[in-house]
């Protein structure tokens, strides 16, 4: 259901009482916005010199980039990580041999349950005790504990994706004369892989967000070099903004991306495409997001 | 496995680690009631017939949703916090939490949100038509009709929210709130590293025995409550 179907095609009368509205409450939302603006300007927060020290050459050849090629690094190692994480405990949930059934449903339910934060403090203190031979043990903690997590998150959209494919195909697999394992491989998975590929662009969304946890164990990544910057600047408010856009302009484009995907994907396959909601485990949201799910 | 379980009984009778837990559990319930209420009005927003609110809800959405919750937590204690002296209570550690609960809230209010109207999108167009041809205007068909079946519509969606939420509440040490789960586990850690991998067993079971129960919960309240059509 669109949301315009809430409401009428609209009179004369409700036309007129729209534009107010709508003047009345954008006058609202801006009034808010300058109250907002007002009291930083008070506390002296658009002093130039502390926006110019956030948006300096300086400050983006020294902090700002050499952060952002951490994030991006820890996101990609993380990303190759967990698809492979992913389809393994996968297929391994779909597994005809229980025993493999089992203990990927446990490692699977196990990871998912437990935040990220955890495994990367960790993780982190563990290799500092037990694993010194390891160079980078700020970014080895980071990437494991997000392979651990999206990879669990992957493993259950493959299982959903197989599972949300027509029946037929499974049986039109066994039919040919296939096994159960060879009709996974060649029938089923190639098709929910493809099926759950935007909302694997919509889980490098949250494997971003999540890279930035890496500053709670001094991984240097760009929120990171954005606290290092604004305790020498001063100006933490300038700073953080200036890391967030980045943030938000590189996870907006990815959004697109999965949505483009979406729409481009669904004649090559006969399960649904669907992009994952950014949060959380994106299987159960998509169903919500594309209509009714499967009763 | 003797050692372990002895390990397990001195952790507890040393660090309050129930406590941490119910630190966490606190975050989550102020965070979850406050991103309902600001997330509903948002979705509202976005399926409200002014142009301008809905620009503004989505605005909201693609901001927050993009953002890590990270840098939001960071920024209550380093901007709210320090560098523009905002202060909530005389006691640091009550302004170190309400600031925690409005960072959580802020930015999950943007997914309760996109909860909400995918729970719109369960809605039968014939509802809101049937709404509409009795004489209903906007907010009479949105609170009366639409929103009590969107709101049956979203809870798998909105328990994911909330699971998602008290995992999320571990980042609370960003904001510097002291005495919840990750910063009493790395206190742990630091002071019995001999004991390093059942501490973290014990704060990661912790997790998943809250997790499930909610995860079992809102997949139960989903298929009882869906509005059978």
């Amino acid at each position: 259901m669109t949301a315009s179907v809430l409401f009428d095609a609209q009179g004369p009368r409700a036309r007129a009482l729209s534009t107010v509205g709508n003047i009345v409450s954008a006058v609202l939302v801006l009034a808010g916005l300058a109250w907002l603006a007002s009291v930083l300007y008070d506390k002296g927060q658009f002093e130039s010199s502390l926006w110019q020290n956030a948006m300096s050459a300086e400050a983006w050849q020294s902090y700002y980039l050499p952060g952002l090629q951490n994030t991006l690094r820890s996101a990609l190692f993380a990303t190759a990580g967990s698809v492979v994480f992913g389809i393994l405990f996968g297929v391994g949930r779909l597994s005809h041999i229980r025993p493999v059934r089992w203990f990927s449903g446990v490692v699977v339910e196990f990871f998912r349950a437990v935040p990220v934060l955890l495994m990367m403090i960790f993780f982190y203190m563990f290799f500092s005790a037990q694993a010194q031979w390891i160079t980078d043990r700020p970014f080895a903690a980071v990437v494991l504990a997000l392979v651990l997590y999206n990879g669990s998150v992957i493993a259950e959209l493959v299982r959903s994706g197989v599972g949300n494919l027509p029946k037929g195909q499974g049986e039109a697999g066994l039919a040919v004369g296939l096994t159960l394992g060879q009709t996974l491989r060649s029938v089923q998975l190639p098709q929910a892989l493809v099926a759950m590929l935007p909302a694997m662009i919509s889980q490098l969304v949250v494997v971003l967000k999540d890279s930035a946890l890496g500053q709670l164990i001094l991984y240097p990544e760009l929120l990171r070099s954005a606290q290092v910057l604004s305790s020498n600047q001063q100006n933490p408010l300038q700073a953080l903004v200036v890391v967030a856009i980045v943030f938000i302009v590189i996870n907006y484009l990815l959004t697109v991306v999965a949505h483009r995907l979406a729409r481009l994907l669904s004649s090559r396959t006969a399960g649904a495409t669907v992009e994952g909601a950014g949060i959380g485990n994106p299987t159960a949201a998509a169903g919500g997001a594309a209509g009714p799910a499967p009763r | 496995m003797d050692d372990l379980f002895a390990g397990f009984a001195e952790l507890f009778a040393q660090y309050d680690v129930l406590g941490a837990f119910w630190v966490n559990i606190q975050l989550t319930f102020w965070a979850a009631i406050l991103s309902l209420v600001l997330g509903t009005v948002l979705a509202l927003m976005r399926i409200s017939p002014i142009a301008s609110l809905q620009w503004v809800g989505t605005a909201y959405v693609t901001i927050f949703r993009n953002t890590p919750l990270t840098i939001i937590l960071t920024f209550t204690y380093l901007v709210l916090f320090s560098q523009l002296a905002i202060s909530l209570s005389d006691d640091l550690n009550t302004t170190f939490f309400w600031f925690a609960v409005f960072g959580l809230a802020v930015y999950h209010a943007a997914f309760v949100c996109e909860a909400i109207r995918s729970g719109v999108n369960t809605v039968p167009v014939g509802q809101a038509e049937a709404a509409r041809a009795i004489g209903l205007s906007f907010m009479p068909a949105a609170t009366m009709i639409i929103l009590p079946q969107a709101f049956r519509g979203a809870i798998a969606p909105l328990g994911n929210t909330l699971i998602a939420l008290l995992k999320n509440s571990t980042v609370a040490i960003a904001a510097s709130v002291a005495n919840e789960t990750s910063s009493l586990m790395r206190t742990m850690i630091e002071f019995r590293p001999d004991l390093m991998v059942a501490i973290f067993l014990l704060f990661a079971i912790g997790y998943v025995i809250l997790v499930i129960p909610i995860g079992v919960t809102t997949t139960w309240l989903s298929t009882r409550l869906a509005v059978k059509r």
